[in-house]
């Protein structure tokens, strides 16, 4: 069987709503793990005290990554079939960017606040309430911003392909930038600590 | 006599007193949990060729919404349409709404087994509980903002984008990065 295994007609749209659900409950176990209920863990990322976010992130992304070109590169899976989100450079540049601002005003992401709601977290639903609030307004704006939503278009393409990188050689240099990156988290983590420590006496 | 009774009632009432507390067990070490979720999201990717995804549930809950009250209104807008499907099936039949769905289950066994759920509210001493939900539905609303224009949050599109070298989803996490650190010296009393 070659994955994924969807597109090969393997199960169907029905089926395919009780995979989601597993899916999501091991996504939502992992997140709370993780500590990602709490807001204040989340924004302590963004003051250095704690940069769990980056870290579980990344590790998640190499992971995921590492198998995605295992797989791809054995003949068992075809990336082709996988789904990429097309790029249109200005609405990524500028939706990180308020998407940024609201994550550390907020204290937390679209699926964290989820799990933030389902652990008893009173501004976890503040927050959705906010979202959805964001999102409608985002609806009644899409008359007028639809032009800037979809501008500079460039179409599904991979940071293998802009750059002109082999995929191989990219994987394997986002491996090493996550581990310089994960050195680097642990070393802020401490002077920041050893900091606070100080302030304290 | 009464000595020897009052040492051995000391450690009962302190063990009664634990389980009645149930005092939270810490969270996992980041690199395992990151890894669990790597895992969850190849999996996605090997058994559905999707990644994983959180915000556009919320949008089938908006453009349902929207199309609930003003049918009308919500036909006529190429957003809340391409939540609503042509109309033969239910738009909450939909692959992310029954990812979230399983979302709020997984947060809640692993709370649960873990001790974590508390009716709390998460900010630092140094604002009001008041601020603090002031803080959290702006900060929701621009976060609604930003995953709509950016067609995907941190989910979607750093999570999943950032696996498949995604070009658009490396831009978008470096701006989220760039956007959460350059506001945070604002906001740093809620947190700090």
């Amino acid at each position: 069987m070659m994955a994924p295994f969807y597109k090969f007609g393997l199960f169907g749209s029905e089926v395919s709503l009780i995979v989601a659900f597993i899916i999501g409950i091991g996504f939502g176990f992992f997140l709370e793990r993780a500590g990602f209920g709490s807001a204040r863990k989340l924004a302590a990322q963004f003051y250095f005290r704690d940069m769990a976010v980056f870290k579980v992130m990344f590790t998640a992304i190499v992971t995921a990554m590492i198998g995605l070109f295992y797989f791809a590169w054995i003949g068992w899976l075809n990336l082709s079939l996988v789904y990429l989100t097309p790029t249109f450079l200005w609405a990524d540049l500028v939706g990180g960017l308020i998407l940024g601002v609201g994550f550390v005003v907020g204290g937390y992401c679209p699926g964290t606040s989820g799990v933030a709601c389902v652990t008893g977290k009173i501004d976890g639903y503040i927050f959705v309430l906010g979202l959805f609030f964001g999102i409608f307004a985002f609806g009644e704006a899409f008359p007028w911003i639809e032009g800037f939503f979809n501008a500079a278009p460039m179409g599904q393409i991979t940071l293998s392909q802009l750059l002109d990188i082999p995929y191989g050689v990219l994987v394997f240099i986002v491996v090493l930038i996550a581990l310089g990156g994960f050195l680097l988290a642990e070393k802020v983590e401490k002077y920041f600590a050893r900091k606070d420590a100080e302030k304290a006496l | 006599m009464d000595s020897t009774l009052d040492t051995l009632s000391v450690p009962k009432t302190e063990t009664k007193k634990k389980t009645k507390e149930r005092t939270a067990q810490p969270y996992w070490n980041p690199y395992l949990s990151g890894f669990g979720l790597g895992l969850v999201l190849l999996a996605a990717f090997v058994i559905m060729g999707r990644g994983l995804g959180a915000s556009g549930a919320y949008s089938t809950v908006v453009a349902s919404g929207v199309n609930a009250i003003a049918p009308h209104h919500a036909a006529g807008n190429a957003f809340y349409e391409g939540y609503l499907g042509n109309g033969t099936t239910s738009p909450f039949k939909s692959w992310l709404v029954f990812e979230v769905l399983g979302l709020l289950v997984g947060g809640f066994i692993s709370g649960a087994l873990a001790g974590r759920i508390k009716k709390t509210t998460e900010k630092s001493e140094h604002i009001s509980f008041k601020m603090r939900y002031v803080y959290a539905f702006i900060g929701g609303a621009l976060m609604g903002i930003g995953a709509k224009l950016a067609r995907g949050c941190t989910s979607g599109q750093a999570l999943t984008g950032g696996a498949l070298l995604n070009a658009g989803s490396w831009i978008f996490m470096l701006m989220v990065f760039a956007g959460a650190y350059a506001a945070a010296y604002f906001v740093r009393r809620q947190w700090l």
